[in-house]
């Protein structure tokens, strides 16, 4: 229960000799864009956030953003280089991880071989000096609002994927801790296990009420647990806001891009232009007439004449055209996935630089579609929802909106 | 092919078989040989040594040992250098091993290698040195000239560092955020961890230090402080042996470190496989 507020924070990784020389072993195969200093590599910097209290915050980025390191300084497992981290209002930097109070879910569960479920949940009230009765009654409240009575004296090897997932949040939260830290607790369990452990999570974040800071790689699980997301990449903030936010208003085309499945289709240079007193986007040769509200949105962003852009445009909102105009494609890929077909198309048609051989995937319902016929080699013309469009600077990659 | 399968495996089973039954017949003769010369009369030992049923049965030799000598001063010596240096070295081998496991910290590697070139050097080498300094410091024919000199044991810090490294790094990251100092994470985390090394280790220093006959030769002169393997030489004269006593107190010996033996071997033959691995 206390806000997290984190300040220019910088995290370096020395590189000594012998990393250095492993690295160039390693040669082009972990190419990472991080930032390479004379101190090291700068795994994550200018990370500015405030966290409220009992805010569920979710790190999400590619692997290698920083979303991790960031976590583990907070938790203290890692130095922070330069910057503040404040918690509950009190300086945080030099102080060790168990005067933190703090909880910590981790990936693997790190759950006590040695120890059954009961000591994995009692070890950190022993560690304080917690009275046995007083521990009894933490451990034995925990497990019942997560369901793991009956396995209290089991160890960790006789669990299963879920039930130790399950232990692991016991463990966690059985001192109430002022924040809880997780990072990436479901991406060990399959599909189904972690669909039904996200909604756990969500119900047991209303029972426990306290301060969440969540780091996953998987933008479905940063979607819908998330008050606010923080987005990253390259050790680099992209975009902070609400689910909402983040999806309907990327700031920059990474963020476009790694929001939302199937990904967000991309057509760079395309252009700008007026025409007949109104705004129209040229795409691959077509002619999309903007919505009065996008032109005006654009206006107010100060984008007004020609220019070339990069449109974004999300699968639902590429149509299949009755009426014979839009963007000639051919069908390479037909996924049918039950109530909607994903549809991976090549568009034939070529954009203003010439270039071939764009991509795009389409999002089609099954209703009132001739599914047999949506096959591999299948020319179509698509249209895209013009309100929807999402336009991006080429150069700078922000959005323009 | 099912038959054939089964006849490969079969002669493929006798052949191991038997290999493995002549190694063992070799490796057990000395004991029954031991034994059997432990009940003859001093007398049938000098004159028929080789024969393995005593043609009169005797305890002669286990009493002589029992009663004539200070065996049970003796037992007390090894008993109490062979557990002080064993759980000494467990100690300070999982300390020290886990330490350099674990934590980072100016030239280490350059310490573990020094310490892994010690191992090269062999022991006789380093013997007169040794003797040397133990004199110097006046502890010669002392109990403690064989208890302090092996406190540290580079092996065992080694098999213990490999151990440690296999612990996933987050147990003990969890442990610190639960709470736990340096001291508890190794006492109630890693040692828990690494017990398969443990196991190996007690039973590799039990026995170095059980039936060590060098050390004591060079650093014990008086009766009263000798080890058990050196006392094997309390019933030899000049001119002869007491074979018959000398076997008694052989197979006495043997019983500790059989037990030792039994109660870790779990943990001894896991220890010895995974050390083999690496």
């Amino acid at each position: 229960m206390a806000e997290v507020v984190l300040k220019n924070v910088k995290k370096i990784y020395p590189i000594d000799d012998s990393e250095k020389k492993k690295k160039d072993d390693q040669g082009e195969q972990k190419k990472t864009n991080l930032q390479i200093t004379d101190k090291g590599v700068i795994a994550v910097q200018d990370f500015n956030l405030e966290i409220a209290d009992k805010e569920f915050v979710v790190l999400v980025g590619p692997s290698g953003c920083g979303k991790s390191t960031t976590l583990r300084m907070i938790a203290g497992l890692e130095q922070i280089s330069e910057g503040e981290l404040y918690i509950d209002g009190e300086y945080m930097n030099n102080v060790a991880p168990k005067s933190r109070d703090i909880a910590m879910v981790f990936q693997n569960y790190a759950l006590y071989p040695h120890m059954t479920v009961y000591e994995n949940m009692a070890f950190s009230l022993k560690m304080q000096k917690y009275s046995k009765a007083e521990i009894d009654a933490h451990v034995r409240e925990a497990a019942e609002i997560l369901d793991i009575t009956p396995l209290l004296e089991r160890k960790p090897k006789a669990l299963s994927g879920g039930q130790r997932q399950r232990v692991a949040m016991g463990r966690a939260f059985v001192r109430n801790p002022k924040v809880f830290l997780m990072d990436e607790p479901l991406s060990n369990l399959d599909a189904k296990l972690r669909n039904q452990m996200r909604a756990e999570i969500i119900k047991l974040r209303k029972k426990i009420n306290t301060t969440f800071i969540y780091v996953t790689h998987d933008q479905v699980e940063a979607m819908t647990l998330g008050d606010r997301i923080v987005i990253m990449k390259d050790g680099f903030i992209q975009q902070i806001g609400t689910p909402q936010e983040v999806f309907t208003h990327p700031k920059n085309l990474f963020v476009a891009g790694f929001i939302g499945v199937p990904q967000m289709n991309f057509f760079p240079a395309s252009r700008l232009q007026q025409e007949d007193g109104g705004f129209v986007a040229e795409i691959l040769g077509e002619k999309f007439r903007l919505a009065d509200e996008t032109v005006g949105a654009l206006a107010n962003a100060g984008v007004s004449g020609e220019r070339e852009v990069v449109v974004g445009v999300r699968p639902v909102n590429v149509i299949i055209s009755e009426d014979g105009t839009g963007i000639d494609a051919v069908i390479e890929v037909a996924e049918m996935m039950g109530s909607e077909m994903h549809l991976h198309l090549k568009a034939a048609g070529t954009d203003v630089s010439g270039e071939q051989e764009t991509e795009i995937i389409a999002i089609a319902p099954t209703l009132g579609l001739d599914v047999e016929a949506m096959s591999a080699g299948k020319h179509l013309r698509l249209n895209l929802q013009t309100q929807a469009m999402h336009f991006f600077d080429p150069e700078t990659e922000e959005s323009l909106l | 092919m099912k038959d054939f399968a089964y006849t490969r495996d079969f002669k493929s089973r006798a052949l191991i078989f038997a290999i493995l039954l002549a190694v063992s017949i070799i490796v057990v003769i000395p004991y029954i040989w031991m034994l059997s010369n432990s009940f003859k009369t001093t007398m049938e030992t000098l004159t028929d040594p080789m024969h393995i049923i005593p043609q009169e049965f005797t305890l002669d030799g286990y009493i002589k040992v029992l009663t004539k000598s200070p065996f049970f001063h003796w037992l007390g010596n090894s008993v109490f250098i062979t557990c002080t240096n064993t759980l000494v070295i467990l100690f300070t081998s999982t300390l020290v091993g886990y330490l350099f496991a674990r934590f980072r910290f100016r030239g280490k590697d350059f310490l573990f290698a020094m310490l892994m070139f010690t191992m090269m050097v062999p022991a006789q080498v380093t013997m007169i040195t040794t003797f040397i300094i133990i004199d110097d410091i006046g502890l010669y024919d002392s109990v403690w000239a064989l208890i302090i000199p092996s406190f540290v044991n580079v092996f065992g810090i080694y098999l213990c560092k490999q151990y440690c490294e296999e612990i996933p790094r987050e147990l003990i990251e969890s442990a610190r955020i639960d709470g736990a100092g340096d001291f508890a994470i190794y006492w109630r985390i890693v040692i828990p961890q690494i017990r398969p090394a443990i196991g190996a280790l007690a039973i590799f220093t039990f026995m170095e230090y059980w039936n060590d006959y060098l050390n004591p030769l060079i650093y014990l002169s008086s009766t009263e402080k000798m080890t058990l393997p050196l006392a094997l030489s309390y019933f030899s004269t000049q001119h002869t042996t007491d074979l018959s006593a000398t076997m008694a107190a052989s197979a006495l010996i043997m019983i500790p470190a059989a037990v030792v033996f039994i109660i870790f071997q779990k943990q001894f033959i896991k220890g010895l496989s995974m050390t083999g691995m690496k």
